[in-house]
Parts: structure tokens; C-alpha cells; sequence
């Protein structure tokens, strides 16, 4: 059976959805044999979730206006070419 | 005939990208308003400060708007405007850190040495215990304390969802860069996170 730091070395994979079954199972096999792995897949997997589920900050108006000030001077200049 | 309003349409990246390379500003608004949001969030995530982001923001749709004629739509716009925006915010990182700055092509300490981890369940969700604002701040806190080429990459993989692929080649780099980078950072964060997450009561470490 795979030690925890080989099992750790191969953690993407074990959360990657698209890994070849014989690797899943490989891989399987420690963490149904470890309390220890099973917990760190387990807080893994949250962060990721806890990452994907946070929406992206608004940006601050100040900073939207400049962005479209200097489009604006862009598309400007371009139709004036 | 009067031309069909894009709210209509909904969003179809590759029309609105062919309408604006054939000179319709409005549809090159369209894109910039739903991505912006998107290249700030990447742009902060990498930068770490407002002020830089801000003019990645800024000269990524400048680029991609001077550049539109060069874009070959056989890729993705979104994924073609996150290598400029990339690009953008690694030079502002070079210049702020100046020769200090580690390139990200530079091979890197891979080898997961030993480490102490925190093995503690987390006490349920933390949507459920902290406001989204102390959520956020608390991730963002976990990935600014990551070193540039660790967040680079696990901003892109797992926030940007790009293809390790995609990773690598917006950055540059190999495929098994983007991998050990990656898993680095994902287990960095995870044990920040778990320190502020975790149930309280369950200070169990173990060596691995």
C-alpha cells in the first residue's frame, strides 16, 4: 500500500474527476485504509468548494469608470482612423 | 433591418467576438461587462495590490480591443484575455518586486518534505458560521500568504478553472510545473483554512 507521502504526491489526481479507474482505486485503497488521508481529502476538497463558491468582488466604481474612460478614448480613436 | 438587441440574444461569446472584430464597440462592451469582474478578481489574486490590478484591468481590454483582429477564434476569448491579463500581472509583480522576483520559469523545490498537518474536520460549512465578506476576506488572506508562482497557478486552475493545459501554456510553463505547483497550493490553503474552519476542540496534529 501507498505511504501517506506517496498517497499526498498523487492527491490531484485522486480529486481529479477525469483520473483512470485503475489509478482512482490505487488511490482509494489508502484512503480507506487512512484516518489521517481521509480527513486532509476531505478539508481539500472544502477549500476548493469554498473557493469555487465565492462570487468575485465587485469592482469599485471609481475603478469601472476609469476602465470605461479609457475604452471610450480607444473606440474614439480607432473610429477615427 | 434593425439589428437585434444583444440582451436578446443572451450571451454568445463567439457572435459577440465576430461582431466586435467587425467593428461594433457595443458588442465589445458586452464582453468587457461580462468578464471584467473575472480579470479583476485574476488580476488581484496575483498582484495582491489594487492599484496594479486595476491597470491590468485596464490594459488587458485595451490589449485585447487594439489586438481583436489577431485573435484566431479557434480558441476561447475568455481564455485568450486571461494570458494578457496574466501576462499584465506578472510584469507588474516583476517590477514591484524587481530582481528579487522569482520567474516562473525557473525550475522549483517540488518535493513535499515533511511537514507538520493539521488534521482536523471542519465545523460544517463555513457559509453557514461566517458572512460571505469574512469568508472572502479570510481566503484571500490564505492565498496572499502564498508564494507568486503557487497562487498564479492555483488562481488560474481552480478559481479561473482553466485546464492544466491552459495553465501551462498561459504561463509559460510544463504541464507537471502547473501539477506540483498546484498541488502545493491546494494543500498550503487547505491547511490555512483548516486552522479557521476547523471544529473547535479538535486539535489533533499528525506527522505525514
Amino acid at each position: 500500500m501507498l505511504t501517506c507521502k506517496q498517497f499526498l504526491q498523487e492527491l490531484n489526481d485522486y480529486l481529479d474527476p477525469n483520473v483512470d479507474a485503475v489509478t482512482k482505486v490505487h488511490l482509494q485503497a489508502h484512503v480507506s485504509e487512512c484516518p489521517n488521508c481521509f480527513v486532509i481529502v476531505d478539508t481539500t476538497k472544502h477549500t476548493l468548494q469554498v473557493y469555487k463558491g465565492i462570487e468575485p468582488q465587485a469592482i469599485p466604481d471609481d475603478v469601472k469608470t476609469r476602465l470605461w474612460n479609457a475604452l471610450e478614448r480607444k473606440m474614439a480613436a480607432r473610429g477615427r482612423e | 433591418m434593425t439589428p437585434t438587441p444583444i440582451s436578446a440574444l443572451g450571451f454568445d461569446e463567439p457572435s459577440l467576438v465576430e461582431r466586435a472584430q467587425s467593428g461594433d464597440s457595443a458588442a465589445f462592451t458586452t464582453l468587457v461587462e461580462q468578464y471584467q469582474r473575472k480579470i479583476f478578481r485574476l488580476a488581484m489574486n496575483i498582484t495582491q495590490n489594487t492599484e496594479d490590478a486595476e491597470d491590468v484591468l485596464q490594459e488587458t481590454f485595451l490589449k485585447a480591443y487594439q489586438h481583436l483582429d489577431g485573435f484566431q477564434r479557434n480558441s476561447k476569448f475568455y481564455t485568450w484575455i486571461v494570458r494578457i491579463a496574466v501576462n499584465e500581472a506578472l510584469m507588474k509583480l516583476r517590477k514591484r518586486r524587481g530582481d528579487k522576483f522569482v520567474s516562473l520559469d525557473e525550475p522549483l523545490e517540488t518535493g513535499e518534505e515533511e511537514v507538520k498537518r493539521e488534521v482536523a474536520v471542519w465545523e460544517g460549512n463555513p457559509e453557514d458560521r461566517y458572512s460571505q465578506e469574512e469568508i472572502r476576506k479570510i481566503l484571500d488572506e490564505a492565498v496572499e500568504s502564498l508564494k507568486p508562482d503557487f497562487r498564479t497557478v492555483f488562481a488560474l486552475r481552480d478559481i479561473e478553472e482553466l485546464s492544466t493545459e491552459e495553465t501551462a501554456e498561459a504561463l509559460g510553463i510544463s504541464v507537471p510545473a502547473v501539477k506540483s505547483r498546484l498541488l502545493r497550493a491546494r494543500l498550503a490553503l487547505r491547511e490555512k483554512l483548516t486552522r479557521q474552519f476547523k471544529r473547535k476542540g479538535e486539535d489533533v496534529f499528525a506527522y505525514l
